[in-house]
């Protein structure tokens, strides 16, 4: 804090940080003019040219210089710069695709943004660097002041200054009473809201002549900035924990499948760097229906609420079947997670999956079951593939395209009405030839390699297509075979995750702002009470001192003044108030 | 009523509040351009004079003294003056209760009742109402009647931005914000933003102000001239932010985060608009450290503090229109891939 709390004329200049905080002690490393630095600095330095450190004063300014406030402040700013380009760059833990997407847009400066991990800039090195520099700074800002804060405590407040009315703020007046009067009575004013210190114990203060009264309160300001800073390193541990031991997971799960909590069962899973699968909780759970309100008219017609994913699942499925806990039941639903034992159930997407089946040219079935179709747009026309694998080599048969959910065909151009699915229909490219499935190379299931495949055409050469309403059934060009679209099923995407002691990092927080709020609400505050035998009665000096700055004392003055009239006598009233 | 008179009556409310903030402002530049000819000396004891906060260093008027010779307005000058401030109060009061009760009806106006923030148009117009309504609370405590032009001057710009830009017809809301959480979290974000605002303004006239002293020029007359020294800016400003950062810690460091463990499954995803949120939060941390600490009182602070309110509102609007994989987009076509897409 500066010691110009007061000073009225504190203008826009910076003034250089005051207290122990400032710099090195050997004082003239940094500021050493140019030329005078090979000037010898000292009589008992002159085998030393300045600025060189031994390497125990070069740690001891280091250690300085990174725990002083200024670093602090730096470190804090850099903080928000280097969060920038996370927000204004995709990144790949948040929207991998989009990610991708701005590579591909941007060959040129991919390989530059990828050695700067621009593309994961949460995890990237240099951002460790800030806020472990930060948090070295933190402590070695904190403990410090914990001990001081510590010792201080326990002393009683500093005697008056020798001459009250120096302070900016201040009164006085001169009355017929005693001072050991308007001592005592100064002294049971204060003492309500104030640790106190008198110039005489309380017994002596009465007959005083000369003495003082020196209060203090409010200091429970630095309490709350050290339960600030404290919490700020709570928070810290509690998101380190939540984000190395824990994990996120999502599934894609078709309306009647079950899950069960092992990594083979997710789509994609991004643990922590500590995490151990052993210690998944062995749960699962079966999705037995899915339920969306359309909304049928009004600007928003054909947006979808009121989402519910019915759900049984045991809190255990480990082991032999005998042994799995009861089943339970609960409508999982967005911002209604289901929670077991430490893992959390959140509904975060849906789609459709059309139930297809594909035979070949012999009737042989190729492929069966619904097929999950990504959403493409709000109104859920949806792209997916199918890959049948076929008896023989080269007969692999292959099925790419859109999936409607209502829809219509307006002016000759097939068009997706809307959400829900009252005309569900399928338009599809088929293709014949090697899909590929057995090079060993994995391959996505939205995605369909072409390179061996032949687009199936019209025998008089144009465009094929398949497209299908529920229960109808195509027959492929070339004796192919045949395609069957029996119905649509809803899908649900799940996320999955489990961050341990996420109660630490709650608590962190809310001890931080109930600190914040001490350290930016509650004032520190001096009060002093002078009171002694001049010419003609006794001298009241009074003066205050807030030690946050920007704090209004003058009413603090008069109500203190107001409080040393005696009760009912209010002739005396105070003659001069500054 | 029913809801298509409550939305009628809302979007009425919102022209009838435009209107009223115009002419407000309107009253405020008459104010001004009268006291424009005036000494600031001369109508010291005015309504429109910041009254000297208690406590501000004496030391300010000692040059407000030295310029007391020059003439006193004429009658009709000060009359205007006192007339046209009180008037622009009086409009700004009015436009402020109409800016609520658009706000308040065009909650009822969706069916279900709901909370007015559903969309960036209704974002915008709470955020404004509250800016208008911190700057009427807070006039008479911080003496904040020199903010009065520029107060309505931005409201008015915000809803002009709001009404022609932004505005979307009343929808329920999507799933994802329906959650008691949107009421903690939004208006706890909102108020903290409107304080931010506020004190965004004052830091802005006091780096005018401390450009116009260090010229030396005219000051003694004009709009310049009237604001509070600079100490009372500066404290002013400071107190402003000192409620802001708490209610903005709580938005964004702790309803955020448990509305987003609830409905995203991880109480920090790295979203565009929480990184955003979270910058704001440090550069904010950083004023209030760098008063506390490092002794930057005035212009640094200041600096400062126009940074975090550029961020603040960056975050409000930009992020919403610029990026594009932020869950927190509500501007208009939300991609539906997934229920989280809001």
């Amino acid at each position: 804090m500066t010691g110009s709390t007061n000073d009225p004329t504190d203008g826009p200049t910076t003034r250089p940080a005051t207290g122990p905080t400032t710099g090195p002690t050997t004082g003239t490393v940094t500021e050493q003019p140019e030329d005078a630095a090979w000037k010898p600095s000292g009589d008992r330095d002159h085998h030393r040219r300045a600025g060189e450190l031994t390497a125990r004063e070069f740690l001891r300014w280091t250690w300085r210089q990174l725990t002083s406030m200024r670093t602090a402040l730096v470190l804090l700013l850099l903080l928000a710069l280097g969060a920038i380009p996370g927000s204004v760059i995709p990144q790949e833990g948040v929207d991998a695709l989009k990610t991708q997407d701005w590579k591909t847009a941007h060959p040129h400066l991919t390989p530059i943004y990828d050695r700067l991990s621009l593309f994961s800039v949460y995890h990237s090195p240099w951002f460790a660097a800030i806020y472990l520099l930060l948090m070295i700074s933190l402590v070695g800002c904190i403990v410090p002041r914990l001990l001081v804060y510590w010792r201080g405590y326990r002393q009683q407040p500093p005697p008056a200054p020798r001459n009250l009315t120096r302070l900016p703020d201040h009164a006085s007046y001169t009355t017929s009473e005693e001072p050991g009067v308007v001592l005592q009575r100064a002294a049971r004013h204060l003492t309500r809201r104030h640790r106190l210190a008198t110039s005489a114990p309380a017994s002596e203060l009465g007959s005083a002549e000369d003495g003082w009264v020196s209060g203090e309160r409010g200091q429970l300001r630095e309490a709350g900035n050290l339960l600030f800073h404290l919490s700020v390193l709570v928070v810290l541990v509690g998101f380190g924990i939540g984000s190395l031991f824990g994990y996120k997971g999502g599934v894609i799960l078709v309306v009647g499948n079950g899950f069960s909590n092992s990594l083979t069962q997710y789509d994609d899973f991004d643990p922590g760097s500590l995490f151990d699968a052993a210690k998944m909780e062995p749960f699962c759970f079966t999705v037995h229906d899915f339920k969306v309100d359309w909304i049928q008219s009004g600007p928003r017609q054909g947006m979808a609420r009121g989402f519910q994913a019915p759900l049984t699942y045991r809190t255990s499925c480990s082991g032999d079947r005998s042994t799995w806990s009861p089943e339970r039941s609960y409508n999982l639903r967005v911002n209604h997670p289901l929670t077991i034992g430490g893992t959390q159930i959140f509904l975060i997407g849906h789609g459709y999956a059309p139930v297809i089946t594909v035979r070949d040219g012999q009737g042989h079935k190729l492929y069966d079951g619904p097929t999950v179709f990504l959403p493409e747009s709000s109104n859920f026309e949806s792209f997916g593939v199918v890959k049948a694998s076929g008896l023989k080599a080269g007969q692999d048969i292959g099925l790419e395209g859109l999936f409607y959910p209502t829809f219509a065909l307006i002016d000759g151009d097939p068009v997706n009405v809307m959400g829900d699915d009252k005309n569900p229909t399928l338009s599809l490219l088929a293709y014949v030839g090697d899909l590929g499935l057995n090079t060993g190379v994995p391959q996505s299931v939205y995605e369909m390699d072409k390179a061996g495949m032949r687009e199936l055409k019209k025998p008089d050469g144009k465009m094929f297509r398949v497209d299908l309403q529920r229960h109808e059934t195509i027959q492929l060009p070339d004796g192919a075979g045949s395609v069957t679209f029996h119905g649509v099923k809803h899908w649900t995407r799940l996320q999955i995750s489990r961050t341990p002691d996420v109660w630490l990092t709650l608590l962190g927080v809310v001890l931080a702002l109930i600190g914040l709020l001490g350290s930016l609400f509650i004032r520190p505050r001096r009060v002093w009470v002078r009171a002694r035998r001049s010419d003609g009665g006794t001298l009241v000096e009074v003066a205050a001192l807030d030690r946050s700055g920007g704090g209004d004392l003058a009413p603090v003055l008069s109500t203190v003044v107001d409080s040393l009239r005696p009760g009912d006598d209010a002739a005396e009233r105070p003659k001069e108030l500054a | 009523m029913t809801d298509l008179q409550w939305e009628h009556l809302s979007n009425q409310a919102i022209g009838a509040a435009g209107v009223v903030y115009f002419l407000a402002l309107l009253a405020h530049l008459i104010e001004w351009s009268a006291l424009r000819t005036v000494p600031v000396a001369a109508v010291a004891r005015t309504v429109v004079r910041a009254p000297a906060t208690a406590g501000a260093p004496p030391a300010q008027d000692g040059t407000v003294t030295a310029s007391s010779a020059a003439a006193p307005p004429q009658e009709s000058t000060r009359f205007r003056i006192e007339m046209f401030g009180r008037l622009a109060l009086m409009l700004t009061v009015i436009a402020c209760a109409a800016h609520l009760v658009a706000v308040v009806s065009r909650g009822l106006a969706a069916d279900p009742n709901r909370v007015p923030w559903g969309n960036m148009y209704e974002f915008t117009i709470t955020g404004s109402f509250v800016v208008t309504a911190g700057y009427l609370l807070l006039r008479k405590r911080y003496g904040l009647a020199w903010m009065g032009p520029i107060v309505t001057a931005i409201v008015l710009v915000l809803l002009m931005v709001a009404v022609l830009w932004l505005y979307s017809p009343i929808e329920p809301l999507t799933e994802a914000l329906n959650s008691p959480w949107l009421v903690i979290h939004v208006m706890s974000a909102m108020v903290a933003t409107g304080a931010f605002t506020l004190g965004g303004i004052t830091s802005a006239l006091y780096l005018v102000r401390a450009r116009a002293e260090k010229r030396e020029t005219e000051a003694d007359h004009g709009y310049v001239a009237r604001l509070p020294s600079l100490a009372t800016l500066d404290r002013v400003s400071y107190r402003i932010h000192a409620f802001g950062f708490p209610v903005w810690t709580f938005a964004v460091l702790i309803s955020g985060p448990i509305w987003a463990h609830q409905a995203w499954s991880s109480y920090w995803n790295w979203d565009p608009k929480e990184v955003c949120a979270f910058i704001t939060w440090v550069v904010y941390a950083a004023y209030l450290h760098a008063r506390a600490t490092a002794g930057w009182r005035g212009r640094n602070a200041a600096i400062l503090a126009l940074i975090g309110v550029a961020t603040l509102w960056f975050n409000f609007i930009g992020i919403n229109y610029f990026s594009t994989t932020s869950q927190h987009s509500y501007a208009s076509g939300a991609p539906a891939v997934s229920l989280r897409a809001h």
